[in-house]
């Protein structure tokens, strides 16, 4: 095993209709919570916390943002990868934000 | 967008009396039928629909604060209101703590891009820990308003 710092980035775009409101931003938090990389979300020069909602929300990202994802730490790509999941999978919510099922496999491994 | 371009001066509340979430939310409701902007019809709707919001999980981020929301067919514009609690709400807040700040907002149904940005300038305002540290102290309306006008005039 190896504990180097990995730096890993990700081009994301929100496809989900509503765009990155309180839901979404609490699945990807949830999700980078899961991993010990410091995880950093950029837009338009700007640069958050991904590990925190209140950060996240500041954004304001409409369907159709596009958004970087950096991960720095031993888990940077997993993180990354399933981050991006998370996002291109539209937060597992339809146009109307009603939650839709996980399909099975999209589980982000550990 | 402004705090105060969506937020019910008239709908304010310093001293919310409920502990638990459904009438917290109730209350605020109602604080925004009494204000004259939702109309008597619509209350019960909102009510529903923004204690369904929550069973997807809580709107309690955290450190104190919750921003409990929905949209409804029938707005025509954003609206929202801010709360206080001396108390404290049980909210099942995602630290588990009780809640003192409340933010809640009434979207229209198609407009998201106004929802994300009423969120976005709570959320940016709810980072400064000056301003929730003044909102807290806040015991009038008139003093919710003042923190809210000065929070607006510092930003872009």
């Amino acid at each position: 095993m190896s504990h180097e710092t990995t730096v890993a980035r990700r081009q994301v775009e929100i496809t989900n209709g509503l765009g990155l409101h309180v839901r979404p931003a609490q699945k990807f938090v949830e999700l980078a919570c899961r991993f010990q990389a410091e995880i950093r979300v950029r837009h338009n020069g700007t640069e958050v916390d991904g590990k925190s909602i209140l950060s996240l929300t500041t954004m304001a990202a409409e369907c159709g943002t596009r958004l970087e994802l950096e991960a720095r730490g031993p888990d940077a790509t997993a993180a990354v990868e399933a981050l991006a999941g998370l996002v291109s999978a539209r937060f597992y919510e339809d146009e109307n934000g009603e939650p839709i099922p996980a399909e099975p496999g999209m589980e982000p491994a550990r | 967008m402004k705090l105060l371009d969506f937020v019910v001066r008239e709908a304010i509340l310093v001293d919310l009396q409920a502990t638990g979430k459904e009438e917290a939310i109730r209350e605020m409701v109602g604080s925004l039928h009494h204000a004259g902007r939702l109309s008597p019809t619509d209350v019960e709707s909102v009510i529903r629909a923004i204690l369904g919001r929550e069973e997807l999980g809580s709107t309690g981020i955290g450190q104190g604060v919750a921003v409990p929301h929905t949209r409804h067919p029938t707005l025509q514009r954003l609206i929202g209101t801010v709360a206080l609690s001396r108390r404290g709400v049980d909210f099942a807040a995602l630290d588990g703590e009780p809640v003192d700040i409340f933010f809640l907002l009434v979207s229209p149904q198609n407009q998201p891009g106004d929802h994300l940005r009423a969120l976005e300038n709570i959320s940016r305002h709810l980072k400064d820990e000056r301003f929730v540290s003044f909102l807290r102290q806040a015991e009038s309306r008139e003093n919710v308003i003042e923190v809210l006008e000065e929070a607006d005039h510092g930003s872009t």
